[in-house]
């Protein structure tokens, strides 16, 4: 029994990285219609600025926060000089854009800092198991994970339901041109999100290179998990993305955990262990495939006019 | 993603001209690992690699060595096609390398089919030292069951009864299982295969292995993956509680990141670093004076693939058209290994001593040291399966 | 005005001569690689015209559509493996099999369209891709060696790299030509229509759906063709061949060559993959006389020019190289 809480603990973590990942994605793609497969290169950016800051300054909090100034400034820049163009065009000049976006930056990743990965080390205050309930150890840093990422949900919604910007968004969302026509200004407010989508990539880019450290290509795997979620959640909601990640973080981990056990009654375990995870990837892509067919809207669609 | 020598190397290849008869040179093809997580075993053996080549004077035979180094981005449909074009296009008479069993495994039809020499130079399946053995393929490392034979072994050694193994899944990671599996006594509780390359997180394995309580928990984490294991596993407090024993996941290129945490956690190797020959010494001197860093095993076994192809080329006296003669000088391991020497096994997997490395610290730095010899002249389980004689 | 010297006709003549050329010239030089990467891009052009039949013409974009590829390819490797080394059941079967998968996963997803549908094709790719992926006998994720190419009961040798690349290329001109007659013909009208104005088609009579569908799963059966010729060549195959990144390769053939015409997709192989071996060649060659050790280390780094070109492809250049080729003036 508290294995298997132990088990949702670590799904519930997983879902909430993906959260941080996919609530910038469906941001953009709610907001300015843009479809951004270079969503996973931000990234792959953040873990590597915030384990160069953390080597240069000696302090994971530092380099973690200089790492996500540098993500919003990056974000900005790329949205200012390149990304504005593709505004109101088709969605696969979107895919295919972006696409080129990806190979661009793994081989400037490359070419600055080398082709092997780098690792981003934890303080000693993190780097302990810490007892959650009686009798379930758990990582401190998974913990952590959990907390910044339910913070930071808690404050995209007050971003989002209780502040003038917030207010913006969310009229942008749902009726561009109207929002434009008030006079606001439109492309401040479109680089202003773009840019907050890139830290919230960044940020769990950051979080993440301690366990997987930062290397090249880091992004491509997670960005599909990504989009998955914003389908299954509904383009544009950002309770969706927090619903759906979780959902996807939870199947994933726990079908992970416990399939490979149940396939073990009728194949070897080596057979059981490949089939095991395949099939619980395989479950989220069905999941999506049923939603896109019955709901395509998603589950929580941003109300569109 | 080529390696560093390839514009070099290539823009001599497609000076396309007819065929020329006989080579002017010795061109050796090294397909390894050269870029994400795990670059940094590619580099050791790169590095070693060239060292050696320093110490024969950069000949073989009186013909100069052109090395072109080819990266397999650890993925077997990469490295099957690394392998084709070095042998089609760049021609090589040796291709030397492969850390992973899955690129090699991918990678062999073509060597082999075109009479191609290729050393592995680590990576060692089952497979290859069996059914699919061929005159035409050398190892310099082992067989993959060998190293956790001896973990088995020396588990039975501490009256370990019972283990829970956790490994990646793909070939190497099933033959290091099946081979503790093969000589541990005790109870196998657990048996947890991850998704390889791309998982790095153990959080589900690992929560498995606690709630199974066993004796002592069996991992072989090649590369980042083992700095990433030993890292969770202090995470979730497990160190100091069970017991751990390794293959393969602690060594020179992982140690300076695991530090602390790889103290009291023995593995088994076919050679470490302090081992009390001539030649090693020589070596791992020189590595640390050119790369300000310590050689690992990977680098040592691509040091010795160096000198045993230059023990057949200077067999033949630089004619590397004299293919059975070269087969069969490489096959005498007439040359002075850094473990102290070796024989050949029918299928031309080494036939070596095994010993117990532990970590120990010095100053601020950890370095790896030899406690024990666990086993002699092991020989592996599958070179029955090998028609050769 | 003579139409029929266009510089676009041309240029595809000039191609094809080239391409049926080549085993001639690397016969003389022996450079077999030359002819093995031209193998390789003469399939791959295969793979990727089939998709432009659906993405160009249809308007469809499946980013699952190297799923096809991996389909042909195990049937050929799980025959090869169990014994069956005989093109005459390999290949039909494979055919067959690609086009039952674009059938169900057509079905699925046509009702849906834009990103979504781009998202559907994804998932099922994805899906097949893990199923590959948990297919332990077959190598799974480690890939699965293939001991013989296909046999044809000594009419076809196809371990004789000639006749496998003429084979590839009769098999790649084949598909161009029957992608042409079916865009000219009254279903490719439908096709076309549907992609530009569903609801208009659809009001003037035409079932859409089964056209797109029948397109959709015509576009797979060639792809898994393509898969079967794949597998031949490498004597490999691999889930790895089937995830979503291979499928944005040949999207990005098909773009850059040119999506409006039937030989964009081959164009587009052609100057990716031949930019792929070249390029870098070339910086350091040309560089290396002026600056010396930098134009190595560009060299190595020349991956970094592709994404920015497909950008200002996509940007500005709509129609890909085709488009970029002079048409001549109508009269």
């Amino acid at each position: 029994m508290l294995l298997f809480i132990e088990q949702c603990l670590n799904g519930l973590q997983v879902g909430l990285l993906l959260f941080l990942l996919a609530a910038g994605l469906t941001l953009v793609f709610g907001i300015m219609d843009l479809v951004n497969l270079a969503h996973g290169s931000l990234y792959m950016l953040g873990a590597y600025f915030a384990a160069s800051f953390a080597a240069l300054t000696d302090s994971f909090v530092l380099g973690a926060l200089l790492g996500l100034g540098a993500m919003f400034l990056v974000g900005a820049g790329l949205e200012v000089t390149t990304l504005r163009r593709l505004y109101g065009r088709d969605h696969l000049d979107h895919v295919l854009g972006t696409f080129g976006l990806i190979l661009f930056f793994n081989e400037l990743v490359r070419m600055v800092w080398g082709p092997g990965s780098l690792s981003l080390p934890l303080p000693s205050w993190l780097n302990r198991s810490i007892e959650i309930l009686p009798g379930v150890p758990y990582s401190a840093y998974r913990f952590s994970i959990i907390v910044v990422a339910l913070v930071v949900a808690l404050l995209l919604y007050l971003l989002v339901m209780r502040t003038r910007i917030g207010m913006l968004i969310r009229a942008g969302a749902s009726n561009r041109e109207m929002v434009g026509a008030l006079g606001v200004n439109i492309q401040l407010l479109y680089t202003l999100v773009f840019g907050l989508g890139a830290v919230l990539a960044g940020l769990a880019g950051i979080m993440q290179a301690p366990i997987l450290t930062a290397h090249i290509g880091m992004g491509e795997n997670i960005l599909i998990l990504a989009f998955v979620v914003i389908i299954i959640g509904g383009i544009g909601s950002i309770r969706g993305a927090l619903v759906a990640s979780i959902f996807v973080g939870l199947a994933d981990t726990v079908g992970r955990a416990y399939l490979p056990d149940l396939l073990r009654l009728f194949l070897s375990p080596a057979a059981a262990s490949t089939a095991g995870p395949a099939l619980s990837s395989m479950l989220i892509y069905v999941l999506m495939a049923i939603v896109l067919v019955l709901r395509p809207e998603g589950l929580f669609p941003a109300a569109r006019r | 993603m080529r390696g560093k020598l390839l514009a070099v190397a290539a823009i001599s290849a497609l000076a396309a001209g007819p065929v020329v008869a006989q080579n002017k040179s010795v061109k050796i093809g090294f397909v390894s690992t050269f870029s994400g997580p795990t670059a940094v075993i590619g580099n050791d053996m790169r590095n070693s690699f060239e060292l050696a080549l320093d110490h024969l004077g950069r000949k073989m035979g009186g013909l100069p060595v052109e090395v072109i180094y080819e990266d397999d981005q650890q993925k077997p449909e990469v490295g099957v096609q690394k392998t084709q074009k070095l042998i089609e296009s760049d021609k090589v008479d040796f291709i030397v390398g492969y850390i992973w069993s899955n690129v090699l495994l991918a990678s062999l039809k073509p060597a082999v089919d075109s009479k191609t020499f290729l050393i592995s130079a680590n990576a060692g399946p089952s497979q290859l030292a069996g059914e699919q053995c061929s005159p035409y393929v050398f190892s310099t490392s082992w067989q993959n069951d060998q190293t956790p034979q001896a973990m088995g072994l020396y588990m039975n050694q501490k009256g370990v009864k019972s283990a829970f193994l956790i490994g990646p899944n793909y070939a190497a990671g099933k033959d290091m299982l099946a081979g503790l599996k093969s000589t541990f006594k005790g109870q196998v509780i657990g048996e947890e295969y991850t998704k390889w390359p791309d998982q790095l997180d153990f959080s589900a394995e690992l929560s498995k292995a606690r709630a199974a309580k066993p004796d002592a928990i069996f991992v072989f984490y090649p590369g980042a993956a083992g700095v990433q294991f030993l890292n969770q596993y202090a995470q979730m407090g497990l160190k100091g509680q069970i017991p751990l024993y390794t293959a393969f996941t602690i060594d020179e290129t992982t140690l300076p990141k695991q530090k602390d945490l790889a103290l009291g956690v023995p593995g088994a190797q076919e050679w470490v670093n302090d081992l009390p020959n001539e030649q090693n010494k020589k070596f791992v001197a020189d590595y640390k004076a050119k790369n300000k860093s310590s050689p690992s095993f990977y680098g040592a076994q691509a040091y010795d693939a160096a000198n045993l192809i230059n023990s057949a080329v200077a067999a033949v006296k630089g004619d590397t058209s004299k293919k059975e003669d070269m087969r069969k000088a490489m096959e005498k391991a007439n040359f002075k290994s850094v473990r102290g020497g070796f024989k050949y096994g029918n299928n031309h997997m080494p036939i070596q001593n095994f010993y117990l490395q532990d970590v120990v610290k010095q100053g601020d730095d950890f370095a790896l040291k030899t406690v024990a010899t666990i086993v002699e002249n092991s020989q592996d389980r599958f070179h029955d399966k090998c028609p050769m004689k | 005005m003579n139409a029929h010297l266009i510089a676009r006709n041309v240029f595809v003549a000039a191609l094809v001569a080239f391409l049926l050329a080549l085993p001639l010239y690397t016969g003389l030089s022996g450079n077999n690689f030359l002819l093995t990467l031209f193998t390789r891009i003469v399939i791959l052009a295969m793979a990727a015209t089939s998709l432009n039949l659906i993405m160009g013409f249809g308007g469809m974009v499946s980013f699952g559509h190297a799923a096809y590829l991996g389909i042909g390819g195990y049937v050929v490797g799980i025959l090869a493996y169990e014994g069956v080394y005989s093109g005459f059941l390999q290949w039909p079967l494979a055919i067959v099999i690609s086009a039952l998968f674009a059938l169900v996963i057509g079905v699925l997803s046509l009702r849906t369209r834009g990103v979504y549908f781009i998202m559907i094709t994804l998932a099922f790719a994805q899906m097949i891709y893990y199923v590959g992926v948990s297919l332990n006998r077959y190598g799974a994720d480690d890939g699965l060696t293939i001991q013989h190419r296909s046999q044809f009961a000594g009419l076809l040798d196809l371990s004789n790299r000639i006749v496998f690349y003429y084979l590839c290329l009769a098999l790649l001109l084949g598909t161009i030509y029957l992608v042409w007659r079916l865009i000219n013909s009254r279903f490719g009208m439908v096709i076309q229509g549907a992609r530009s104005n569903d609801r208009r088609m659809r009001s003037i009579g035409f079932p859409t759906f089964r056209y797109r569908l029948a397109c959709f799963v015509i576009a797979g059966a060639m792809c898994g063709l393509a898969g079967v010729l794949l597998a031949n060549f490498n004597s490999f195959i691999s889930p790895a061949m089937m995830h979503w990144t291979r499928s944005g390769d040949l999207i990005v053939m098909a773009v850059l060559g040119g999506m409006g015409s039937v030989f964009g997709p081959a164009i587009g192989a052609v100057a990716l993959l031949v930019l792929e071996e070249t390029l870098p060649l070339a910086i350091g060659r040309l560089g290396y006389p002026l600056v010396g050790d930098v134009a190595l280390r560009a060299a190595e780094y020349w991956q970094i020019v592709l994404g920015p070109l497909l950008l200002a492809v996509v940007l500005f250049a709509r129609g890909g190289i085709y488009g970029l080729l002079p048409r001549g003036r109508r009269d």
